[in-house]
């Protein structure tokens, strides 16, 4: 039997309970800061981290994203459930101009062929 | 023994307090309904029988139709016996009583049965973990997912019985033990369990404890 819309409602009614939906528009291009939230033992910090949207991935509850920032010379990557509650909120420094919706070329670039031209709104 | 007969919904993830995602599956319990009642006098043991799901009248034979009938209900597409169900409260169950998931809470381990997706004809590799004979030197090739030897030769000059090889696979009645219950949703009878659970979406389950 093949599952019919009500069915899929239900999906979509336990992630419309996880989904944030104050958390800005971003896409792959975008300069974004995430503070994101490190529990040490009993005490909790938040830790920011500056860089490049790389791709979006999933969609729903299970949604993740992709930052890559330069950090002393090297690459560093890390991907963040859209919608995980340790994320505190992200902050859209500067939207970039970019013709696809993953640009993993970037990663094979250094200095200034790295750099994303502005989207001007 | 404590179950319910449900349908896949799909698959999801949720967070933990701790911010981890946790994958999950959707169960939902469409209104199950106590068909029959087995005893020590009439059976030689205590069980309660439910179904679920709703067959259409003209499909439903005659005998299975006073059956259901008996308990009052409409004619169910599932039926499966649930041993010693509600030994623990010792509450009694009647013909006819309906049954949802608030027998569960959050928290607790179940053990979902269904029947798993058809994978048909498989080799050996997929079928039954072998690792198949590798090593792309020392001239050899086209044998990288191959099953190996079966045997020994003249002796004992046959194959014995059960021999791992390829053949058909999955479409079995298959139990996944010790899933945790993430979460009860009564408004729209959903289970929300721990991990993936056999069979498509839309198979009738049986979740138990």
């Amino acid at each position: 039997m093949q599952p019919n819309s009500e069915k899929m409602d239900l999906v979509k009614k336990l992630e419309s309970t996880i989904i944030n939906a104050e958390l800005p528009e971003f896409a792959a291009g975008d300069n974004v800061t995430v503070h994101y939230k490190i529990k040490e033992g009993n005490k909790q910090r938040i830790q920011p981290f500056q860089g490049t949207v790389l791709q979006r991935r999933g969609s729903g509850a299970i949604e993740t994203f992709t930052v890559r920032k330069m950090s002393s010379g090297v690459g560093v990557e890390r991907i963040f459930p859209v919608n995980s509650p340790n994320i505190d909120k992200i902050v859209v420094n500067r939207r970039g101009k970019v013709r696809r919706a993953r640009i993993f070329y970037l990663r094979d670039r250094t200095g200034k062929k790295a750099r994303i031209k502005e989207k001007r709104v | 023994m404590l179950g319910i007969i449900g349908k896949k919904v799909g698959m999801t993830s949720v967070f933990s307090e701790e911010g981890k995602s946790i994958p999950c599956t959707l169960i939902q319990a469409e209104p199950n309904v106590v068909t029959q009642l087995r005893t020590m006098d009439t059976d030689g043991y205590r069980a309660v029988q439910l179904a679920a799901g709703e067959r259409k009248e003209k499909n439903t034979s005659a005998a299975l139709k006073g059956h259901f009938a008996k308990a009052k209900t409409t004619p169910k597409a599932y039926v499966a016996e649930f041993k010693n169900f509600r030994a623990d409260t010792g509450e009694e169950l009647n013909l006819g009583d309906e049954v949802n998931v608030e027998i569960f809470e959050e928290g607790q381990f179940v053990d979902v049965i269904a029947t798993s997706k058809g994978k048909g004809f498989q080799g050996v590799v997929k079928r039954h973990g072998f690792a198949g004979v590798g090593g792309a030197t020392h001239g050899q090739h086209n044998r990288l997912r191959a099953p190996g030897s079966i045997g020994a030769a003249s002796y004992p000059a046959r194959v014995f019985k059960g021999m791992r090889m390829a053949g058909r696979m999955g479409g079995n009645r298959t139990k996944i033990t010790n899933l945790q219950i993430v979460k009860v949703m009564p408004e729209d009878n959903v289970l929300v369990v721990k991990g993936a659970v056999p069979g498509h979406k839309g198979c009738f389950v049986i979740v138990e404890r």
